[in-house]
């Protein structure tokens, strides 16, 4: 049930970006991440995953079935989104952001049920912010806010969980809570998780696997150790890396080098697109 | 658990509140047909009410002439607060309202050309004014959310811009109408221009009290959608909604109502933004408690209103949108200078 097929989907914005012919797999219980440089098409796919636009060519499947018949409702009950950025217009309190994840089953009705109200308590403790139940959004830190973004999405109660950069705001304390919480849930869930993230040695730490993207294609897919390699990497990003190994893990470790000003930072932030860092993706 | 009872608490229906809001409305009424040039009591004012009476001259002031005007007030406040409402929900923001963003001049507009053409008037059918005041308050909202569009967004700042001068635009054009206009038409346009609460007849009433239960409804259906739009449409879109089907039908619900109650009761400012700011603060964001209390605010507020607008220059009257416009304008600055009005969605 919980299988993402991703067969020869090809769409492009007006503006040009997109991706291209894009064809993967995601098997239940695996973690997989989608990482390439900006304006790769990693937030495509995961729009096109949720149904927020729909592919050209190719055709996505949810547990066997076309995404094009899948109705919105029945796609929310069984796909969870983190978004990048979570931002509520008007002052609800967090227990009512978490049950708006209730949504796909409550089915609109007026009220949501002592079973909705109960599913959000328990995303609410399995977050750890059960005490921020009755804060306002607009009080909230960024880091708490990407909690509460979390516990909304596990209200859903989604076999299939997409995070588009769940840490990229947060500072390094919050960057961990965020990951645990999210790793611990994969792990107890046996769903499926696609983890789309600019961090490289952050996918390769976690994923199962990792899908390289680069200018809206498929550059590579396979296990961290397979993809994080400068024959991939230099290509994908245009600038030079050097690859090693983590000393506790031993999963692979990437850095990028600056060579014209001679000092050193990691890939995701010095990638030859940098210019267009601004645009979406 | 300390936890485990807050999440219900927080969340869910509100009768409390819900309720008080009723009282207040009853009150506002009762004390509408009390107070006037002719001063009627309580007891009397409930009895005239309830009972009524053939050649009671007491009967005749409150049932024909305070109480319409009082349910006239009323239905045309819970409209424009329904249509702030339903604005501010699809706009994503807390300063949209039928004034601000020039509907309420579309809708005029529509009333002026139904006026031009002879439609309006004592021989009028109010349902066709109404249908030329919905035209016009959707022609204007069309525009003014075409031109604030920015890929797919609407920036608070292109949203007033865009309606402050399709208000303008609108405006003008009533200005150029009434110029074409008849002198002895002129004083009854201008008159319901400034906004008149002065009873209309009883077909008025029903074709605003019908258009008003048809908005209500589809605003109320869409509620629970409506909140989860408050997440942006995407995120609205991922969790199932339909997020264009349902802003459509709202855009549509809000127009309708806006053009209702300007056609009954002339442009009557910033009750849609007064009003659901007032409620949000009393009961939260949640449309499903917002629509109701919403409602039951807007009629309260107009027909209290009113009955400052009556009294307060006896025996002369002002117009109810003084009134109205006095508390809107600085609570709309103060909306745009704090945080989360001024932000841009």
């Amino acid at each position: 049930m919980n299988t993402v097929e991703v067969k020869n989907v090809t769409f492009r914005y007006r503006t040009g970006q997109g991706v291209d012919d894009v064809t993967f797999q995601a098997a239940p219980g695996e973690l997989l991440g989608i990482v390439g440089p900006n304006s790769a098409g990693k937030s495509t796919l995961l729009r096109l995953l949720s149904k927020v636009v729909a592919p050209e060519r190719g055709r996505i499947l949810i547990g066997g079935r076309d995404l094009c018949t899948l109705p919105r409702t029945a796609l929310a009950q069984r796909v969870a989104v983190v978004p990048q950025e979570f931002h509520v217009a008007f002052p609800f309190r967090v227990a009512e952001v978490v049950l708006m994840g209730r949504y796909p089953h409550a089915g609109g009705s007026a009220w949501e049920s002592d079973r909705d109200r109960s599913v959000a308590q328990a995303a609410l403790e399995a977050t750890g912010i059960p005490d921020l139940a009755a804060r306002r959004m607009d009080e909230l830190s960024g880091g708490e806010r990407q909690l509460v973004s979390i516990a909304r999405a596990l209200a859903q109660e989604a076999s299939i969980l997409l995070l588009d950069e769940p840490t990229a705001h947060l500072d390094l304390r919050h960057q961990g809570i965020v990951l645990e919480i999210l790793l611990r849930h994969h792990r107890e869930g046996r769903g499926t998780t696609i983890l789309v993230s600019h961090d490289l040695n952050l996918a390769a730490e976690h994923c199962d696997r990792l899908l390289l993207l680069a200018r809206g294609r498929v550059r590579v897919l396979g296990r961290p150790e397979e993809v994080i390699t400068e024959e991939h990497l230099v290509p994908a990003y245009g600038c030079p890396v050097t690859v090693e190994r983590h000393p506790v893990s031993g999963r692979p470790r990437v850095q990028g080098i600056l060579n014209q000003r001679g000092n050193h930072g990691t890939v995701s932030h010095h990638s030859p697109d940098a210019r267009e860092a601004g645009r979406s993706e | 658990m300390k936890a485990g009872v807050t999440l219900p608490e927080v969340a869910g229906w509100r009768s409390v509140p819900i309720l008080c809001l009723a009282a207040l409305l009853l009150i506002g009424l009762l004390l509408s047909v009390m107070v006037g040039s002719f001063p009627v009591a309580p007891r009397e004012a409930v009895r005239a009410l309830l009972t009524g009476g053939a050649n009671d001259p007491v009967v005749a002031v409150v049932r024909q002439i305070r109480l319409p005007r009082a349910i006239l007030a009323g239905m045309v406040g819970a409209a424009l607060a329904l249509a702030g409402l339903g604005f501010q929900a699809i706009s994503r923001n807390p300063l949209a309202d039928p004034t601000v963003l020039g509907v309420s001049s579309g809708a005029s507009f529509g009333v002026v050309i139904a006026m031009l053409l002879g439609l309006a008037g004592p021989f009028g059918n109010p349902a066709v004014v109404t249908l030329f005041a919905f035209a016009g308050a959707l022609l204007a909202a069309v525009s003014v959310y075409a031109i604030a569009q920015v890929d797919g967004r609407l920036p608070i700042t292109t949203l007033l811009l865009s309606g402050v001068i399709v208000g303008l635009f609108f405006t003008s054009c009533v200005m150029l109408i009434t110029a074409l206009l008849a002198a002895n038409e002129l004083q009854g346009v201008i008159f319901w221009l400034m906004g008149n609460l002065a009873p209309t007849g009883g077909r008025t009433l029903a074709v605003l009290a019908l258009v008003l239960l048809i908005g209500a409804a589809v605003l109320a259906r869409q509620a629970a959608r409506l909140n989860l739009l408050a997440l942006g449409e995407e995120q609205a879109l991922q969790l199932g909604v339909e997020a264009e089907r349902v802003k459509r039908s709202v855009f549509v619900a809000a127009s309708l109502i806006t053009g209702a109650a300007i056609s009954a009761a002339g442009s009557i400012g910033f009750v849609g933004l007064i009003v659901p700011h007032a409620a949000r603060l009393l009961l939260g964001p949640d449309n499903r408690r917002l629509i109701p209390a919403a409602a039951l605010l807007g009629a309260a507020f107009l027909i209290l209103a009113d009955l400052l607008a009556r009294i307060v220059m006896a025996p002369a009257e002002l117009p109810v949108g003084v009134i109205t416009s006095f508390c809107g304008a600085p609570l709309f600055v103060y909306l745009l200078r704090s945080r989360r009005g001024g932000e841009s969605i």
